[in-house]
């Protein structure tokens, strides 16, 4: 994955466009949503992520930055176990979802998964009707009632920005006709759908195209309302442009990632406190 | 990089493109042999029914004193592989469910293997012996269609449990994180999502057994029966009695034991035409199985990644 | 838009259901797959106990069963009998052999051609025809050998000086057709793995696509093309019905490609509906089925501990 067009070294930066700027509460006021503390991840014996330490603000949009296999999609899917599935990985340390452990021997995977939603680098849509695609999550959680399915999918699909798109055949048309972006949405519809607290989203544009992209980040602002999302992407301009807060992550000499730096995005891509975050940045690595 | 052309490379260089042709020549030909072996199989079996194939054929009685015909052996056939196909499909998907999702690589797993391999590589003669002594003697049933089918599922279910599995591994991984990252148990990933996502390539498998069940003969000799059917009255529908075709009690000889059956047991002078019929019937039935097997799992593969 | 709370959610901290602790599913599923190794033991119960019972029951010395005369006399009256089953372990074993000779070049050269050198149509035409071509039922190609094979070579070859009808050629010979597609589509997955930067390497060093094939694919799908030859032998010892119709039935050592034999398959085929339960005739055909069953075993151990050194790095 290569980096986008780095600034000028003598950086003025990045222009932080006016979506995010305007509607970034003032830091101290949120609440956190997501908390990891001495979060430590194991392939086998080997260390993949060290230490660390981070607060995800509520109604906010944090981005994870830094160059490839430094582990920030492992680090994106400790907050919904999805870690579990490999075989051999061990993840150590407090993982707290509004205050409770979702690593405790009660929790089961399930629930925290229902809590918090992910959405994938490639659209992964069923192979049934866009209809079905997004009841499955209520479906599978027990909601029989038809005109509550019904309201539920509306609801979710409109939020996700594919309502005009699909309200005419999105009972029968299957999700797999949809363009890359539409499918996208969709997934990010079918995620909504399970009324999550959080949105975990892993690169989720790096495979569409521009005008898809475009869409995506416009409808991360409006989710931001009533939603936490946590987003990884390996593109510094759409972290600046999209996020409130931004956390710096790199490969140690270990091989083991760590994070370097986290805060206010702007402060973060104009005056970071690190020299690392400072050179990743404005180009010279990643 | 330039190359001496001197006499002997140049003679060399003829020697290998000639090898070249001879061995592409070969190798065609034994392509074609081998396809022009089959076509004349067929075709043999076709030329040879040709008089003696008819509805009255296929479904009437035996006769010792004309050709006669099939029907109630060909009933057999039928009913043997529909109970042999109740029992082990079943068994088969849940079983390859296990292996493709909660096995994983412990001891277990791995004695499930080894047994898959070594039921498999059972001669069905051997089987037979087994139905034999469990299905025959054992129960006191003496000569049933059950029996049959039990012994038939005695190699067929090692077969439809890998056949799932297979299925089920194909399934891509992405869909069923998508099930898992939404919230669901891994049953419910299962059921909704990657078993429908299988079942094309698990009912192209099944279609395939189903046609080496029909052509079976070893594995039945000794449980379902040799003696030829008179007269079968479908009108009896009374499944505990062992006379009426409906019953899995009933002693079920197949076509395919018939045909072996006519081979060392027949007296009439028309078993040569009865067994070249039977036989075509059997090779036309083989080839419905694999070719329909084929152009299912293709439609079905279209309508299942395709664009609905 | 107001969302209604259509979600009934509980505390993330809970205990589980007593579904959840049991996993129905897994239980089951476990059971149904767990039901091959149940057959495994059952398989080896009842006809090795079976298997055993001319030795213990009728109290047939080891010595009489394992010769090779077989002389089973007339099963009603005791007499100086011989129950050697040698006869049928080495016309088995010839059989066998003998096919794989016949098959192997066949095959293997069907497999490479269908890999290396037929164009899509023809592979369109001959993957669907190993299909079928292993589908066609035994009896069937038991019964062509005895109306067509059998009077063509004991016709047609007696002007050569062979005398040849029922006999081990005749045996192998079937059994060759009946194997050719088990060891081709074998062979054709061991062909086509081997990967494409091996070809590639050599065709760009400006070689033929034989010397390709014979140099660099062959080699590296030997071990393949071995295990798919073993498991065609594995199928020809265990077929019974095909085999037992043309072979001639005679229970003799083999010493000649002409003349009639029989196999351990055959001999069980012909007469186990002839003898009676309990005499010893009828115990040692048991035991011939525990000698397949021990075989075919021996076989799946064989092939594994191959398989398994093949995959040294």
């Amino acid at each position: 994955m290569s980096v986008a067009d780095p600034p000028a070294l003598t950086s003025p930066p990045i222009p932080m466009p006016a979506v995010a700027r305007e509607q970034a509460p003032a830091a101290s006021a949120r609440e956190v949503k997501l908390r990891a503390r001495g979060l430590n991840v194991y392939y086998g014996s080997r260390r993949a992520v060290r230490d660390v330490d981070l607060d995800v603000g509520a109604n906010a949009i944090t981005s994870f930055i830094g160059p490839s296999g430094c582990g920030k999609s492992t680090i994106l899917r400790c907050f919904d176990r999805m870690n579990d599935l490999i075989p051999g990985a061990r993840v150590e340390g407090e993982i707290l979802l509004n205050g409770e452990d979702i690593n405790a021997s009660n929790v089961l995977p399930v629930e925290v998964r229902r809590r918090v939603g992910l959405v994938f680098q490639r659209p992964n849509p069923f192979p049934m009707t866009i209809y079905d695609n997004v009841a499955y999550g209520p479906r599978r959680h027990g909601v029989k009632d038809r005109k509550v399915l019904d309201e539920v999918v509306e609801n979710s699909i409109r939020r996700a920005a594919l309502w005009d798109e699909v309200k005419d055949d999105y009972r029968r048309k299957s999700g797999l006709s949809l363009s890359g972006g539409q499918q996208q949405r969709l997934c990010i519809a079918r995620t909504l759908a399970t009324e999550p607290d959080v949105i975990l989203m892993d690169e989720p544009c790096s495979a569409l195209d521009p005008i898809a992209t475009l869409k995506i980040e416009e409808l991360m602002a409006d989710l931001r309302e009533r939603y936490t999302i946590v987003i990884v992407t390996h593109n510094m301009q759409q972290a600046a442009r999209v996020s409130d807060r931004t956390a710096f992550f790199t490969l140690g000499d270990d091989r083991a990632g760590y994070l370097v730096e986290f805060g206010e995005t702007s402060q973060m891509f104009m005056n970071p406190r690190e020299q690392l975050t400072e050179d990743y940045v404005s180009g010279r690595f990643g | 990089m330039s190359q001496a052309t001197s006499p002997q490379s140049a003679a060399a260089m003829r020697r290998t493109l000639h090898a070249d042709r001879v061995a592409t020549g070969v190798l065609w030909a034994i392509g074609i042999f081998v396809v022009l072996i089959l076509g004349a199989i067929i075709l043999h079996f076709l030329l040879a029914s040709i008089g003696t194939m008819s509805p009255s054929f296929l479904f009437g009685d035996p006769s010792d004193t004309t050709v006669g015909g099939i029907g109630p052996v060909l009933w057999n056939s039928v009913y043997v592989l529909v109970l042999t196909l109740l029992i082990t499909v079943p068994l088969g998907l849940l079983g390859g469910i296990y292996m493709a999702e909660y096995a994983g690589q412990g001891r277990i797993p791995n004695i499930i293997r080894l047994s898959q391999e070594l039921i498999s590589s059972v001669p069905s003669i051997v089987v037979g012996l087994f139905g034999l002594a469990l299905f025959v003697n054992a129960t006191h049933w003496s000569f049933t269609a059950l029996g049959g089918a039990l012994a038939l599922s005695v190699f067929n279910l090692p077969l439809l449990t890998r056949l799932t599995e297979q299925a089920l591994r194909a399934v891509p991984r992405d869909e069923r994180d998508g099930s898992l990252a939404l919230g669901t148990t891994k049953w419910q990933t299962i059921r909704h999502v990657a078993l429908p996502l299988a079942i094309p390539g698990i009912l192209t498998g099944v279609i395939l057994t189903a046609g080496r069940i029909f052509g079976e003969a070893a594995a039945l000799i000794f449980t379902a029966g040799v003696a030829t059917p008179s007269h079968y009255d479908f009108a009896n529908l009374n499944i505990t009695d062992p006379r009426s075709p409906w019953s899995p009690f009933h002693s079920a000889t197949t076509l395919a034991v018939y045909i072996w059956a006519q081979n060392s047991e027949g007296l009439g002078q028309f078993v040569r035409q009865i067994a070249d019929s039977s036989a075509a019937v059997l090779v036309i039935m083989v080839m419905i199985f694999n070719l329909g097997a084929r152009g299912l799992g293709r439609v079905l593969q279209r309508r299942a990644t395709g664009v609905s | 838009m107001a969302a209604t709370a259509t979600i009934e959610r509980g505390p993330i901290d809970r205990v589980m259901t007593v579904r959840e602790r049991i996993d129905p599913a897994r239980r089951i599923t476990l059971m149904a797959s767990a039901i091959v190794l149940l057959l495994v033991l059952l398989l080896l119960v009842f006809i090795g106990l079976n298997g055993v019972q001319i030795f213990t029951s009728s109290g047939i010395p080891f010595a009489a069963v394992f010769n090779t005369q077989w002389l089973p006399g007339d099963q009603f009256v005791p007499g100086e009998v011989s129950f050697g089953i040698f006869p049928f372990i080495a016309g088995t074993l010839g059989v066998m052999f003998v096919a794989a000779l016949m098959a192997t070049p066949l095959s293997v050269g069907l497999a490479i051609y269908m890999a290396e050198v037929a164009p899509r149509w023809a592979r369109s035409i001959t993957q669907p025809s190993m299909e079928v071509f292993v589908g066609i039922p035994s009896v069937v190609w038991g019964w062509l050998g005895i109306t067509i094979l059998v009077p063509f070579l004991s016709h047609n070859l007696a002007g050569i000086g062979f005398s040849l009808g029922f006999s081990w050629f005749a045996g192998s010979l079937v059994l060759a057709l009946m194997i050719l597609p088990t060891i081709t589509s074998i062979a054709y997955d061991a062909i086509t793995s081997v990967p494409a930067e091996m070809r590639g390497a050599s065709v760009a060093l400006g070689t033929t696509r034989w010397q390709t094939i014979r140099h660099v694919v062959i080699p590296a799908a030997l071990g393949g093309i071995a295990t798919a030859v073993v498991l065609g032998m594995m199928r020809a010892a265990g077929e019974a019905l095909a085999v037992q119709m043309v072979i001639g039935n005679r229970p003799v050592m083999p010493t000649s490609l002409t003349q009639p034999l029989t196999t351990l398959t055959a001999q069980i085929t012909l007469d186990m509906g002839n003898t009676v339960g309990g005499t010893p005739w009828n115990q040692v055909l048991w035991t011939m089925g525990l000698v397949l069953l021990l075989i075919s075993f021996g076989f799946v151990l064989l092939v594994r501990r191959l398989s398994r050194s093949r995959q040294v790095p």
